[in-house]
């Protein structure tokens, strides 16, 4: 069962669900694009012994579709950073896109995340990290969700390795935590393999890096 | 309430349209004979159509169905869920596509205005017959240089600034005040306009409340930030141009200005092209003079159409 808090971020009501109660330190999900957090994170939930919350993206779940477009990863960061702001100190498990999202929020808000874990799933890879021809389309779409503008341009966002690695390195050297980010991803696109390179980013397997943060 | 004041040479738009820009309401303002061939103006950041009213005049006079469009977000277009470089190509290529379908148009884009058009004429070169850039043509980030090792926490500080702004704008509104206040808080980003000019613009970009005066620019919106661009890659996309190009650009410093300069970007302009430097002119160089780059605009086009 879940119950779901609506979040406002700007204009949109993010849906943030309730997964499973608990005590202690919540786990955040983060879902990867196209994804929605109940969906996908429910059956099995994660190893976690506190409360474990899903938030679902503008355009996406249950959250707000909005007219037009205009996605950026900064925007879904500013998402997460509404759900930590309800949430107060939480660990996130992110992924695909919802990983790249869980680096971003390490970096922003290094002493709200306590531990953010990098996982596979759609969205993982982003677009290119020069500039390149851009395809400039109309797809309309009837304002359901996943919003096809989110698939759009959140497949195809930048992600330099450098400005990654920029991120990871304001988690590392702000946290009062070993380790604030492991990679579990298997596919490693070129901001991710810079990422796990970095001094003071861990690699493990999912249920480790969630024990190890679970005892933090 | 219509409050409009005169300023010398100000002509308001002689038609209105609203386009639907896939659910973004998207205000359209014509100056000129409908008949004309059309010549599209694109504003820059925190801009809006009439802040041509003095420049669209004059190249309507010369035979010109002039054509400006506020972006999302900007004067009357509507205030959207999100804003993106992505969003702001894609209204655009509706905007031309309602004005012109798919025939080429003349663009003249002014800062930001300009990058985007740099933009949208590699994404869709079928729109473009001539493009004009006034000081929009970027070389490298705003703002003071920052050692590669100090770039993390320069970071660090407009991302706690950015989420710091997301988190209080839910419901924000702007501040209300005189027509003279908001002259004078524009006045801050464009030292270099007149006090007459300022005050002109507050009646045709603000709207009256109750309470006073407001720009109508959406208050979540915020200039600058951060983002894995770099200004520097519209050049490249400068130099591939196939159209006739005039760039202009200036030497005085204000805030709002790019610093750019002409040995910054000549190697990067295209083979049909005119570089224009003007020394002691600022960024608004088509409102601090009108006559000298509308000129500078009609002579190039009538070179090169």
């Amino acid at each position: 069962m879940s119950g779901v808090t609506r979040l406002a971020h700007n204009r949109v009501s993010l849906a943030l669900h309730r997964l499973r109660e608990g005590d202690g330190r919540p786990l955040l999900l983060l879902h990867g694009l196209g994804e929605s957090s109940e969906s996908i994170f429910s059956t099995p939930l994660p190893d976690w012994p506190g409360p474990v919350v899903g938030l679902d993206f503008t355009g996406h779940g249950l959250s707000t579709v909005p007219a037009g477009g205009g996605y950026t990863t900064e925007i879904l960061l500013g998402d997460a950073d509404a759900a930590v702001e309800h949430l107060g100190a939480v660990t996130v498990l992110g992924r695909g896109l919802g990983g790249y999202v869980a680096l971003l929020l390490a970096g922003a808000r290094p002493d709200l995340v306590i531990g953010a874990i990098i996982d596979d799933g759609p969205g993982l890879s982003g677009g290119p990290i020069e500039p390149t021809s851009t395809a400039v389309l109309s797809i309309g779409g009837d304002g359901s969700a996943p919003d096809p503008y989110a698939l759009l341009e959140l497949g195809r966002d930048l992600r330099p390795a450098d400005y990654a690695v920029d991120f990871a390195r304001l988690a590392t050297e702000a946290s009062h935590i070993d380790e604030p980010i492991t990679v579990v991803a298997q596919f490693r696109p070129p901001w991710l393999t810079a990422v796990a390179a970095a001094p003071g980013v861990g690699s493990a397997d999912r249920a480790a890096a969630l024990a190890r943060y679970a005892r933090l | 309430m219509v409050e409009e004041r005169a300023f010398p040479g100000a002509v308001c738009p002689a038609r209105t349209h609203r386009v639907d820009a896939d659910g973004v309401g998207i205000a359209v303002h014509e100056w000129g004979n409908e008949r004309d061939p059309v010549l599209m103006l694109v504003h820059g950041g925190a801009d809006f159509s009439r802040t041509f009213d003095v420049l669209a005049p004059r190249l309507a006079q010369a035979g010109f169905r002039v054509v400006a469009w506020d972006q999302r977000g900007h004067g009357d277009s509507d205030h959207a869920h999100l804003y993106s470089f992505d969003a702001d190509l894609r209204d655009a290529a509706n905007v031309f596509e309602f004005v012109a379908g798919r025939r080429p148009v003349v663009v003249v884009g002014h800062s930001k205005g300009g990058a985007i058009m740099t933009a949208l004429a590699d994404a869709h070169p079928f729109r473009f017959r001539a493009f004009v850039n006034l000081d929009g043509i970027p070389y490298r980030r705003p703002g003071p240089d920052v050692p590669e090792h100090q770039r993390a926490g320069a970071l660090g500080a407009e991302l706690s600034s950015w989420l710091a702004h997301r988190r209080r704008t839910a419901g924000g509104q702007r501040r209300p005040g005189t027509i003279t206040e908001l002259a004078a808080r524009r006045g801050q980003m464009n030292p270099r306009l007149s006090r007459e000019w300022l005050e002109y613009l507050v009646t045709v970009g603000g709207r009256h409340d109750a309470d006073g005066w407001r720009w109508k620019l959406d208050p979540s919106m915020r200039l600058g930030g951060f983002g894995p661009w770099r200004p520097e890659w519209a050049l490249y996309r400068l130099a591939g141009l196939a159209v006739p190009f005039l760039g202009v650009l200036v030497g005085a410093e204000e805030p709002m200005g790019w610093g750019t300069r002409p040995e910054h970007v000549e190697r990067f302009m295209p083979r049909r092209s005119r570089l224009e430097y003007f020394e002691e002119f600022g960024h608004f160089v088509h409102i601090e003079q009108p006559e000298i780059v509308s000129t500078l605009i009609l002579d190039f086009l009538s070179e090169s159409l």
